[in-house]
């Protein structure tokens, strides 16, 4: 009766230990049916280890994994009804792209006939827009191919989920965004739950109905990939998940819900908490590049000069110096501004719509921007 | 000029020159030579006398007893040493921890330090009239007879060889890339599947390679059958051992051992279609 309401996969205070090293701990996750759910974190975050505890290649050290409700301790991989995607696909290399995707059909009991083999063989290639490469080799295909006979592997077995293990990472750019419109389609035709993990935090936004986003072996924070972008739990998930700029201050006072906080420069800002903070605690304030306005010298809340413009067609990127804060990113809607473009060298001022700027509890160490800033807007 | 094509040629030529230099002397003249015996006659005294005829090739058939044996032996030896060598292999590749596969690779490779020909007299004591025989007459098991058997043959030669298998499959398992196991546990293999269906099939030029090594060897063995087989079984090794020193019938022993390379080339041609057959990327069904 209740197995239509159960979670297609369930953590229970999950914890995985290697000796004496933590994996993750305390995880807590129900994924709901024929939900796309993206496991997103830097490496070493834990969430290859979730995805293969969902597989059956890790037992969880403590607490429980549920599959349909069903309690998977001591299942071994070849009886659970989740399939996966591997890094680098793991294609088998002695067999051809047929025999990759029939070999889970073979391996069903009782047997199935050699003609419906090549049949469901044959509709799950078709599937992925591979029908007709049957014979090829696997190391004569590209490896966007390798991916889609991966994913045809995966899926032919008719899994309750589909794990799927940084399946893009080995691609380049644009075959990337193109698996990922095929991927989310896939996801809605076939109406199963797709699990991914991935460091990338594009790729789980623009993917994903939930975002899980972990960091050193814990899930930080769950929800819709706008919420996790404009309402981050905490620092690290500002900082992480999509681009932003990170300011240190001081609380110097509270007003309307919003709290007053003092720049490095002396300026002051209002901004949400999200947090505790009372006044004279140490914060930074998280500022959306597409949050900051440009205007004229004088009007705004920070004044800077423009030092490198990016444009990139819908908009355009600014890097802003700012005395004593440093170097801001600044995204202007290009349609908005049009025709009023401001040069490098020109003084700038800053502003920012009232409520945009988050402020957290604690000061974020130094190399804030670690990863690469990549000339792609990710915000629609 | 440095680097000109004439002085790299010269170079190529003179790194080369040893190594041809001893194929030349030691391998493609001496088998010239067995070749052009093998067409001639016993000289009266023993040896070799010149001439032009078949008729050692149209003897062969006396040594049939030694062929057949030779023919059985090879293979059975070396599937023998196969069965014995794939576990071990596994366990090094797969299972073992870093420290314990270098322990047990050199408690492999140590024993070869010795020679062969120490190690089978040790076997021969062992299986002989003071070794097991006499523990096992303590516990009631009388008139027990080891030594001089087909099976200390076979033991004999498991034992020498057993390092020659298993090196070659332990390194193809170990290039096996472990997330294949994963991914054939992962679309519903069992154990026993995966290992037949993956582990093995990517294993196969590794067996291959040990097998035919191990096969091509034992078809010229000679010093395990004499001192465990006691020369009761009879090999072609021993019958090459017995025309070309004992009856000075070097004519008929070339015939013999030329048709014994042959056969080896043969062993050597199908071993290569086997591996590379099951390890392209063509599919033949084993399970």
């Amino acid at each position: 009766m209740t197995a239509a309401l159960n979670p297609d996969i369930e953590f229970r205070e999950v914890a995985k230990r290697y000796g004496a090293v933590t994996a993750v701990s305390g995880i807590n996750l129900s994924i709901p049916p024929a939900a796309f759910v993206a496991l997103l974190g830097p490496s070493g975050c834990g969430k290859t280890t979730c995805l293969r505890m969902i597989a059956g290649f890790e037992q969880p050290s403590e607490g429980q994994v549920l599959i349909r409700g069903q309690d998977m301790a001591g299942t071994p991989p070849y009886r659970r009804p989740v399939n996966m995607v591997f890094q680098q696909y793991a294609l088998f290399p002695h067999l051809d792209v047929e025999n990759n995707v029939a070999y889970g059909l073979r391996q069903q009991r009782p047997r199935l006939s050699t003609r419906e083999i090549r049949l469901r063989a044959g509709e799950a290639l078709a599937m992925v827009q591979l029908a007709g490469y049957g014979h090829r080799k696997v190391h004569e295909l590209s490896g966007g191919q390798q991916q889609r006979v991966a994913l045809a592997r995966a899926l032919v077995n008719k899994p309750a989920v589909l794990l799927l293990d940084e399946p893009l990472a080995a691609l380049d750019k644009k075959l990337r965004t193109d698996m990922q419109i095929e991927l989310q389609n896939l996801q809605r035709e076939l109406g199963i739950t797709f699990v991914l993990v991935t460091h990338d935090q594009e790729e789980a936004l623009s993917m994903s109905d939930f975002v899980c986003v972990m960091n050193r072996g814990s899930i930080v924070q769950i929800g819709q990939p706008n919420e996790v972008y404009h309402e981050p739990a905490d620092l690290f998930v500002a900082d992480f998940v999509g681009k932003t700029n990170l300011l240190p201050g001081k609380v110097s006072g509270r007003a309307d819900g919003l709290v007053e906080l003092r720049l490095a420069n002396g300026s002051t800002i209002s901004a949400r908490s999200r947090g505790n903070l009372a006044k004279g605690d140490d914060t930074t304030v998280s500022l959306r590049p597409e949050a900051l306005r440009l205007e004229a010298p004088g009007r705004g809340t920070l004044q800077g000069v423009v030092r490198n413009r990016i444009f990139l067609g819908a908009t355009v990127e600014y890097a802003i110096e700012v005395p004593v804060l440093g170097t801001l990113m600044a995204t202007a809607d290009h349609q908005f501004f049009q025709g009023n473009l401001f040069e490098p060298g020109e003084p700038v001022a800053i502003g920012f719509a009232p409520g945009t700027p988050l402020a957290f509890p604690g000061i974020k160490e130094n190399g804030t921007k670690q990863r690469e800033t990549r000339n792609v807007e990710i915000i629609s | 000029m440095p680097g000109s094509p004439l002085r790299r040629k010269l170079l190529t030529t003179l790194l080369l020159a040893p190594a041809g230099a001893w194929l030349i002397v030691f391998l493609v003249l001496p088998f010239i030579a067995i070749i052009i015996f093998s067409v001639g006659e016993r000289a009266p005294e023993g040896g070799y006398q010149a001439a032009l005829t078949l008729t050692q090739y149209a003897n062969l058939p006396a040594r049939a007893a030694a062929f057949w044996n030779t023919l059985i032996l090879a293979p059975v030896g070396a599937f023998a040493c196969l069965l014995v060598a794939y576990p071990v292999a596994y366990y090094l590749a797969l299972k073992a921890s870093q420290r314990w596969r270098l322990i047990l690779l050199a408690l492999i490779v140590i024993p070869f330090w010795t020679s062969l020909l120490m190690r089978t007299y040790a076997w021969m004591y062992i299986l002989g009239g003071r070794g097991i025989p006499t523990l096992l007459a303590y516990v009631g098991i009388e008139d027990l007879r080891l030594i001089n058997t087909p099976g200390a043959v076979l033991l004999g030669i498991v034992y020498g060889y057993l390092p020659l298998m298993i090196l070659p499959i332990y390194v193809s398992l170990e290039r096996l890339d472990r997330r294949l196991l994963e991914a054939s546990a992962d679309l519903g293999a069992k154990p026993v599947s995966t290992f037949f269906g993956i582990t093995f099939r990517l294993s196969l030029p590794g067996v291959t390679t040990g097998f035919s090594l191990v096969m091509i060897l034992l078809l010229g063995e000679y010093l395990i059958p004499t001192m465990l087989g006691g020369g009761k079984v009879f090999f072609l090794g021993n019958a090459l051992v017995d025309l070309f020193l004992q009856s000075r019938n070097w004519p008929f022993g070339s015939a013999i051992a030329v048709t014994l390379v042959l056969v080896s080339v043969v062993v050597l041609i199908i071993a290569n279609r086997v591996s590379s057959r099951f390890s392209g990327a063509r599919q033949v069904d084993l399970i």
